[in-house]
């Protein structure tokens, strides 16, 4: 009998090509995922050097960093002549190495992150890796998927492996159901608040338990999709019936008898009872609140109920670090979070620019008008954008004073037009509040849709728990 | 690949903790199609004020600390964003080595393919090597790959580990994607394993 394993060790154990004496492992790809920004260096190498693509037909590239996100971007001097260089270098990639690609005339173009699954490429128990740190957010299949570097892009362009040690096993679980109003976004700051921004480093999280089982598909992609920002390599969740569900006629995901040996395989992708964890970490499902960050690093995370902490309440590096932050931030110790007002929503990203999401923040919003200087929804794909308007969820963002974009990256990193001037204030649905993410000088809180919305509707941060008639 | 033997030169003190990469290289620098020439951006938001003006304070501005080879960090250094336009950027500028009591996972990668030494070291031994940077420019750190030594300038000396692996190919600038096309054969008898096992993979 083997040893009880992890369902990261399950994965890592089928992908192992090869393994050094010194525990060093040469780890197959499934997957590889590239976007315009970290690839072209790596295929520059491969033209300098006369290698090709190993595996095209496991690659799968789409511009989404730099496209702009305006109804006119079809006309190219919407775009900063760099920009277009780049996109340019990613259409000429693709076709001189022949190997998937959807260009940004494509209804199915969006973030890279939303494209993989939503066009079933990305399957449980695979390898999926990107030049791109939320590359974590596969991880939702049960499939270990990670960021990786431009030279590692690289080197799995032309080997379709990766060099890699295998990292620690832990376990994030979140017991009981959540409460009205709290969402994945919620769980997902709440474990980086709990464990810190290096929290996971070292290790491949599994994040587990009924909380995350009752997630939609949608949901279990917004918490790995922040696994980074707790430092892990990777954040897993073991697939289910949602998982084969969410699969299940993609245009790549497996057909007829290939569909079923692929399921007997997904069944068997679970923690076994017994496996070792060397970190454990779990959180009561009906302990997490609607929560917003308040610094610049997404540990800085507090319930919407709370108050801007002071130094004070800190030690060793991370005094000066929240002196730093609450001085680029503009806030007072003690001020109410709840009474931040707000001058930009944004709400996409591959967080939270999935059609559930855009659900969520709709409801909050149907038949209000925003009370922000600006709000825009960017879609995470042109396909969650088409549906969106199918369900009428657009013309509810556009009524409520919304702009509706097409899809990209947008704001959540600005390298697009979509940027903050320096002191505008944003409550966003994207991942990172890092300085200068959004815009020089920009102020960045992460939150959820809903509390997005809700923030929109009123001006300032705000508990949407008080939008949705619920007693606090 | 630029190899990496020993190093003997000014440490920058940069005590902050979590420095991001998009602090080390923002974003609006990322759209090069090019390795080279982002050493002047390095940390651009902390170093130059919105009309490109240095800032004063900033460290690397300081007389003593304009020719930096080696930093010394505030815990979780390199965190956030995968870009390795960070150890680019760091490289172009000269820096050969950073040191912290932790690091980002996928920067820490990065480091090793491009002639960085990233050094693990306890909060005691960066606590005094930080100490010692903000000495200035007379203050030489001389960090060794081979003997695993990082030693400060008043002598004191701290040994750190590094994967043998990746030691070897900073020691020697090896490619590691010609080491890996040496086990073809292997990636081969993979494939052809899996077309049965995985046939939907």
């Amino acid at each position: 009998m083997t040893a009880p394993r992890t369902l990261y060790d399950k994965i890592w154990d089928d992908h192992v090509v090869h393994q050094a004496e010194d525990g060093t492992c040469l780890l197959y790809i499934d997957r590889h995922l590239v976007h315009e920004v970290t690839s072209p260096q790596a295929f520059e190498g491969l033209r300098m050097t006369g290698r090709k693509v190993r595996a095209p037909e496991k690659t799968i590239a789409v511009p989404d960093h730099n496209v702009p996100t305006t109804l006119d971007r079809a006309n190219a001097a919407t775009m900063t002549e760099d920009s277009r260089i780049q996109v340019a270098a990613l259409d000429k990639n693709a076709k001189d190495f022949g190997i998937n690609y959807y260009p940004v005339s494509d209804v199915r173009q969006g973030i890279v992150h939303i494209v993989g699954p939503e066009q079933g490429w990305t399957l449980p128990g695979m390898t999926v890796v990107c030049g791109d740190s939320h590359t974590a957010t596969h991880g939702a299949f049960g499939s270990l998927a990670h960021g990786i570097g431009t030279s590692e892009v690289e080197h799995v362009l032309a080997t379709q492996t990766l060099i890699q040690r295998k990292a620690k096993n832990m376990k994030v679980e979140i017991t009981g159901s959540l409460r009205p109003g709290v969402t994945a976004k919620d769980i997902t700051l709440s474990v980086i608040g709990e464990t810190g921004t290096a929290g996971g480093t070292g290790y491949v999280i599994e994040y587990c338990g009924q909380a995350i089982r009752e997630l939609s598909m949608e949901g279990r992609m917004t918490v790995c999709n922040m696994a980074i920002e707790g430092g892990a390599r990777a954040g897993l969740i073991a697939p289910d019936e949602k998982t084969f569900a969410y699969c299940m006629g993609r245009p790549h995901a497996p057909k007829g008898a290939k569909w079923e040996a692929a399921l007997a395989y997904w069944k068997t992708l679970y923690t076994d009872e017994g496996a070792h964890f060397d970190k454990v970490v779990t959180i009561r499902g009906e302990d997490i609140a609607p929560v917003v960050t308040w610094g610049t690093s997404p540990e800085d995370v507090l319930p919407i109920t709370g108050v801007v902490p002071s130094p004070s309440e800190f030690s060793g590096g991370k005094v000066d670090a929240v002196k730093r932050s609450l001085d680029y931030m503009g806030l007072t110790p003690g001020q109410k979070l709840s009474e931040i007002a707000i001058d930009t929503v944004f709400i996409g990203s591959c967080t939270n620019g999935r059609i559930e999401d855009l659900r969520a923040a709709a409801a909050i919003l149907k038949g209000k008008k925003i009370a922000v200087k600006r709000a825009m929804v960017v879609p995470g794909s042109g396909l969650v954008r088409a549906q969106a308007e199918e369900e009428g969820l657009a013309q509810i963002f556009l009524d409520a004073g919304f702009e509706w974009r097409l899809a990209g990256c947008s704001m959540c990193l600005a390298m697009n037009p979509d940027q903050l001037a320096p002191g505008e204030r944003c409550a966003a649905t994207s991942n990172r509040n890092f300085e200068g993410r959004q815009g020089r000088g920009g102020r960045t809180h992460l939150m959820s849709p809903a509390m997005a919305a809700a923030a929109a509707i009123t001006g300032h941060l705000t508990d949407v728990r008080t939008l949705m008639g619920e007693m606090v | 690949m630029e190899k990496f033997t020993t190093l003997t030169g000014i440490a920058a003190p940069m005590p902050l903790v979590n420095i991001d990469t998009d602090m080390i290289i923002p974003k609006q620098f990322l759209k090069t199609i090019e390795r080279s020439g982002l050493g002047k951006n390095l940390f651009d938001e902390m170093r130059y004020t919105q009309d490109g003006a240095e800032i004063p304070d900033f460290v690397l501005n300081q007389p003593a600390y304009r020719k930096s080879q080696i930093i010394i960090a505030g815990d979780n250094f390199g965190c956030g964003s995968s870009r390795e336009h960070a150890p680019w950027a760091l490289l172009d500028f000269g820096i050969r080595c950073v040191i912290s009591t932790s690091f980002a996972d996928i920067f820490f990668n990065n480091c090793f393919k491009n002639g960085i030494l990233p050094v693990v070291l306890p909060q005691e031994a960066v606590d005094h090597l930080m100490d010692d940077a903000r000495k200035g420019e007379n203050a030489r750190v001389t960090v060794d790959l081979d003997s695993q030594t990082v030693t400060a300038s008043d002598g004191k000396s701290f040994r750190f580990e590094v994967d043998a692996f990746k030691k070897h190919c900073l020691l020697n600038g090896l490619d590691d994607i010609g080491l890996t096309m040496e086990k073809a054969s292997a990636i081969d008898a993979y494939e052809a394993k899996t077309a049965a096992t995985r046939p939907w993979a």
